[in-house]
């Protein structure tokens, strides 16, 4: 990795990033990059430290330790130049209510000192792109959730951002909705957006990210490509077996004796493999319940981060 | 530009630009709401307690109280445009932290709220100037200052509403400013009678609120009779008014950045 800087251009770079609200260590001293033209995922649980990571990011939150280049300048000496090329759509809708859609909008450019006439086209431009053309003279009380949603990334994009920080951007949407998102994403990757995207909805991520770096507590568990990570970290497949003790116990010696890694759940097993196994298949055939499927990035978080509920 | 401790004179503006086009679409109730007030108290106090008065330092009650009037306009607009109307942006509607998202800095977003409640509080005050002709008083071309006196004012109200806005935890915080600070000002600052008429320590402690150099000043200004020593008294309240903008900027600072 020594010649990473001729390869590409990186985006952000920590090193070391710490943030202490009074006795609350919520970043331990975080690394990572974000690479030109890349989505990188954030995951982790809820008070993993991945929205303090955002803030510090725009100045919101004092970093307490260490070193955060954005576009090469650091943070939070060049926060204004670097926040002309950063477009955020926070988790928490802040909307303006006062506004309509399209004043919504123009507004937001304003802040970014768009001039009024490209601002119009360009807001016009965005409606149609996330479907809201027809909103334009609502109120945001008027929006549904998704509306909302696509409106706070349209407007994220008024400005024509280099990096687009997204925090949780489908939470509490339904399918169509987020596929709508999904979808909108995509297209925004393909034309060389570089996406900073944090959720805890691991198909979501999946979708999306081209490297993924997993927090947990403040700390970075893993960091790579997803699907490297889940066959390097998980294994190829999972069996969710639903077994009686005495079955479990000789699933486990058999999983041992093929090198796969199993797990107990109150009701049963799991089995991460990292090839097939033929006497595995045979001794899991006599469960009442049992199920086969590809290794995921759900796998590997709850490997990483425990399948306990642990926000702090 | 580069530099996160700049401010920039646009990005001030742009945060002004945004309060104004909430503001025109509601222009009517906040006009209203904003003069009913000291209208209603040159009507009652001017032309009816005003009948049963003497004349004050050479004028009717009603020409003494109307200045004061306007000054008092300037800063209940200024004062609750910043508490109420600012504390509903940093707090329900988070306005604030959707401005902070963009290259505007905390400072500028200050200045721009303290601009904004002094521009709502000057409108007030200056509508109350022209009003006056329609109850027979006639400035004289001193009057010309006045909006600027009673701009320099508004961003004091604003500045010192702002600071509670950066304190307060929720809405009944702002009665301990409008009971506390903003009523007695309206009550004691000289608009109603003159100061002089009272005790000595007591007029030593009402020349230092805020509000009476801006009615004494009003006054002047209004009629043209200029007293000695008014240079100063201006001096002081845009040293109040930078005072204040510069503590609003940096406790709204605390609140919002961790």
């Amino acid at each position: 990795m020594n010649s990473t800087n001729t390869q590409y251009s990186l985006i952000v770079e920590a090193r070391g990033l710490a943030k202490a609200f009074g006795v609350r260590q919520a970043l331990k001293g975080i690394d990572f990059d974000i690479r030109q033209g890349e989505c990188f995922g954030f995951l982790g649980p809820n008070g993993a430290g991945k929205t303090t990571t955002i803030q510090i990011i725009l100045g919101l939150v004092e970093k307490s330790a260490g070193e955060l280049l954005v576009f090469g300048q650091r943070v939070p000496d060049h926060l204004k130049s670097i926040k002309v090329q950063v477009g955020v759509v926070p988790q928490h809708d802040n909307l303006d209510t006062d506004l309509t859609v399209f004043e919504n909008l123009l507004t937001y450019a304003s802040y970014y000192q768009l001039p009024r006439h490209e601002a119009a086209v360009r807001a016009t431009e965005l409606l149609k792109f996330f479907a809201l053309d027809n909103r334009r003279r609502d109120y945001i009380r008027q929006l549904s959730g998704g509306q909302r949603r696509r409106l706070l990334l349209a407007r994220a994009m008024m400005h024509r951002p280099q990096l687009l920080i997204l925090d949780e951007p489908t939470v509490g949407l339904d399918p169509q909705a987020r596929h709508l998102i999904w979808q909108r994403l995509k297209s925004l990757r393909e034309q060389g957006v570089t996406m900073m995207l944090t959720s805890h909805y691991m198909d979501e991520v999946a979708r999306l990210s081209d490297r993924i770096l997993v927090m947990d507590q403040g700390q970075v568990v893993a960091q790579g490509e997803p699907k490297q990570m889940v066959s390097d970290l998980v294994g190829l497949d999972v069996f969710e077996v639903v077994c009686t003790d005495d079955e479990c116990l000789l699933l486990e010696v058999v999983a041992a004796d093929c090198h796969a890694r199993t797990e107990r759940t109150p009701d049963g097993l799991y089995i991460y493999t990292s090839k097939d196994c033929a006497e595995l298949d045979r001794a899991i055939r006599p469960c009442s319940q049992w199920l086969r499927r590809p290794a995921n990035l759900e796998d590997l978080f709850i490997q990483l981060t425990g399948r306990t509920l642990h926000e702090s | 530009m580069s530099q996160a401790t700049g401010i920039t004179v646009l990005n001030v503006l742009r945060v002004v630009q945004r309060n104004a086009r909430v503001w025109w679409k509601y222009k009517v109730p906040s006009l209203v709401g904003n003069l009913g007030q000291p209208l209603l108290f040159l009507v009652a106090f001017g032309f009816g307690l005003g009948q049963q008065i003497d004349t004050i330092a050479g004028l009717t009650y009603l020409q003494f109280i109307a200045p004061g009037l306007s000054a008092s306009a300037v800063m209940y607009s200024a004062a609750f445009e910043a508490t109420y109307g600012s504390y509903t942006r940093l707090s329900t509607q988070s306005t604030f932290e959707g401005i902070l998202m963009t290259p505007i800095t905390v400072e500028e977003l200050a200045l721009g709220e303290v601009l904004w409640g002094a521009l709502k509080g000057l409108l007030s005050g200056l509508i109350m100037i022209v009003v006056m002709p329609f109850f027979g008083l006639w400035p004289s071309l001193w009057v010309i200052c006045l909006p600027l006196l009673l701009f320099v004012a508004g961003i004091l109200f604003a500045a010192l509403g702002l600071i509670m806005t950066a304190l307060a935890t929720n809405y009944d915080f702002f009665n301990y400013f409008v009971s506390l600070i903003i009523t007695p000002l309206f009550l004691f600052s000289g608009i109603f009678f003159a100061i002089e008429n009272l005790p000595t320590p007591t007029q030593a402690v009402l020349r230092f609120v805020p509000l009476a150099p801006v009615v004494d000043l009003a006054r002047m200004f209004c009629y043209g009779t200029m007293q000695p020593g008014w240079p100063v008294q201006v001096g002081t309240i845009v040293l109040l008014a930078a005072a204040a903008s510069w503590l609003a900027a940096i406790l709204l600072r605390r609140r919002l950045i961790k």
